[in-house]
């Protein structure tokens, strides 16, 4: 056995217990904790099959920022355990035909799954000799496949104005810092000198 | 049996063994820079309060971190009884390893590298934006209100920061053309010397890229996560002896890795500011060690005189100034690059 394959189980093995422990964990907050993991241990995929690039831009992006945002949202909220649980035996009945019916329906479906002889043959695009793999995804992005790739930064980019959009609020009465107009503030425009005359005031 | 051991040993074993050995030296001797980094921000930052600092334990109070190192393990840890137990104890480890694993593709000198692989600039890059997981789940799982405040403040000020550090470390690697930190270090390898490495060309996004890069160690002046006259110590309140020793350690060694990365970016790594003979004789890992310190130096400056920053303005600063900066940096530069044939 070699280094190489050692990892993959190891790998292998923790990103399918993690994702496991997903969807059983009893907390929210762990449940996300292990879905680092798996993203984690699946970048470790990644990286065993040469694909040095996609696995760190797995972490960068995935476990990085998305999860991170998860993690956020999930730590506030304030799940009631013992409310989740009520109506638990109420409703397995009808979950349990809904998830017999979906059951049955991928067993169908994968079951009758044939994958071609010749579909490695027909990859699109192979990875060219002599350049790291970074190239070579970005030779094949910003060339052959440059509309998709620009349409795509479109869909987010409208995605994250539309976000903007349904969040921001301008609160009336709320004093804001204008950075501009205390740079600019001299000492003539900032304050005014006057004589008071005693026992007066202004 | 000596058959199966021999093709072992060449397969697998050797292999593991070296790179074992090799990532146990860079840790200790790390660990051992950090020891005196640690006295020195001390040293530098009572000197500008015109304090005298940690004097007493060693000559000089230089063994004033060890003998803070036995004080902390010889302490009790306590672990608050509404806590969550497993991810309150595995936050200082996430927190520690993650910054000690950054090392293990900075190169000291031309070849001196644990792993010197292609992604060597992403490895840290997201390496170190996994950090913010350790800060998360020490407010999370501490069951108190200061530091998940902590925690809060320090997820929203990683996620932002990182955004610019990012664009300016694409700069970079646009000028370079590759993503392998020795690269980075030998495509700044002119005869120009010093004027020749990427500060100068790159200015603005070398200054941006430090205070960044103190925005994303939580140094002050952006130390929200644990402003002490708020949130007492922020995400760490809770945490006592060895565990906070963790928090500690995994600070500094991200900080470290932090100067290191500036000076692999911008000041030429291994490389002697002028290229001849009586700077060329000395090895390049002095000069590293030297354009770190350098840098350390700033840090500590920028720690002891600069005033800590208000939520709103540290988000300002990152989302509307530093954003939109680097991102014209990135067009500027691939133009640049692009109509006069420059660079790779």
């Amino acid at each position: 056995m070699s280094l190489a394959s050692a990892f993959f189980y190891l790998f292998a093995s923790v990103v399918v217990a993690s994702a496991f422990m997903v969807i059983s964990a009893r907390n929210p907050v762990h449940s996300v904790l292990y879905l680092i993991l798996a993203f984690f241990n699946a970048a470790g995929l990644f990286l065993l099959m040469g694909a040095e690039f996609l696995a760190m831009i797995l972490v960068v992006v995935y476990v990085g920022a998305v999860a991170v945002l998860f993690l956020f949202v999930v730590m506030m909220l304030d799940v009631d355990f013992a409310e989740l649980r009520e109506g638990f035996l109420q409703y397995l009945p009808v979950g349990a035909l809904v998830g017999i019916v979906v059951l049955i329906e991928l067993v169908m479906v994968v079951g009758s799954w044939a994958i071609s002889s010749e579909a490695p043959r027909l990859a699109v695009q192979k990875m060219p000799e002599g350049i790291t793999n970074t190239e070579a995804l970005g030779r094949v992005l910003y060339t052959d496949y440059l509309l998709f790739f620009q349409a795509a930064g479109l869909v987010l980019l409208v995605a994250m104005i539309g976000a903007i959009v349904l969040t921001l609020r301008h609160k009336e009465g709320v004093k804001r810092q204008n950075i501009a107009d205390q740079i600019a503030r001299t000492k003539a425009t900032g304050m005014e000198i006057r004589k008071v005359k005693s026992g007066q005031g202004i | 049996m000596s058959a199966w051991f021999a093709s072992a040993w060449d397969a697998w074993l050797w292999p593991l063994l070296l790179m074992v050995i090799q990532s146990a030296v860079v840790m200790v001797l790390l660990l051992v820079f950090i020891a005196f980094y640690l006295l020195a921000d001390r040293k530098i930052w009572a000197a500008v309060q015109l304090r005298r600092g940690p004097n007493v334990v060693g000559p000089f109070g230089l063994f004033q971190s060890f003998a803070d190192l036995l004080k902390f393990v010889f302490k009790e840890p306590i672990i608050p009884s509404g806590a969550n137990k497993g991810v309150f104890l595995l936050a200082p480890f996430v927190t520690a390893v993650l910054a000690l694993a950054a090392w293990a593709v900075i190169p000291f000198q031309e070849g001196w590298v644990v792993a010197d692989i292609n992604v060597g600039i992403l490895y840290i890059f997201a390496i170190s934006s996994l950090g913010v997981y350790g800060i998360i789940m020490a407010g999370w799982s501490s069951n108190s209100k200061y530091p998940f405040l902590g925690a809060l403040r320090s997820a929203a000020q990683m996620v932002s920061y990182e955004v610019s550090l990012g664009f300016v470390i694409i700069c970079v690697l646009l000028v370079v053309g590759s993503l392998n930190l020795s690269d980075i270090v030998k495509a700044q390898d002119t005869p120009y010397g010093l004027l020749g490495w990427y500060w100068l060309p790159l200015f603005p996004m070398f200054v941006i890229f430090f205070i960044s890069a103190l925005a994303e160690t939580n140094r002050p002046p952006f130390d929200l996560p644990e402003a002490e006259s708020e949130l007492v110590a922020g995400f760490a309140v809770e945490y006592s002896s060895t565990p906070f020793l963790m928090f500690f350690l995994g600070e500094y060694v991200a900080i470290m890795t932090m100067c290191s990365l500036t000076t692999i970016l911008f000041l030429g790594g291994w490389l002697p500011p002028l290229p001849f003979a009586p700077f060329t004789w000395v090895p390049g890992v002095v000069w590293f060690i030297l354009k770190v310190s350098a840098v350390f130096f700033m840090f500590a400056m920028v720690k002891a005189f600069v005033p800590r920053y208000r939520y709103d303005q540290l988000m300002r600063l990152g989302w509307k100034v530093f954003l939109p900066i680097s991102l014209v940096g990135v067009v500027i530069v691939a133009a640049v690059l692009q109509f006069t044939g420059w660079g790779a």
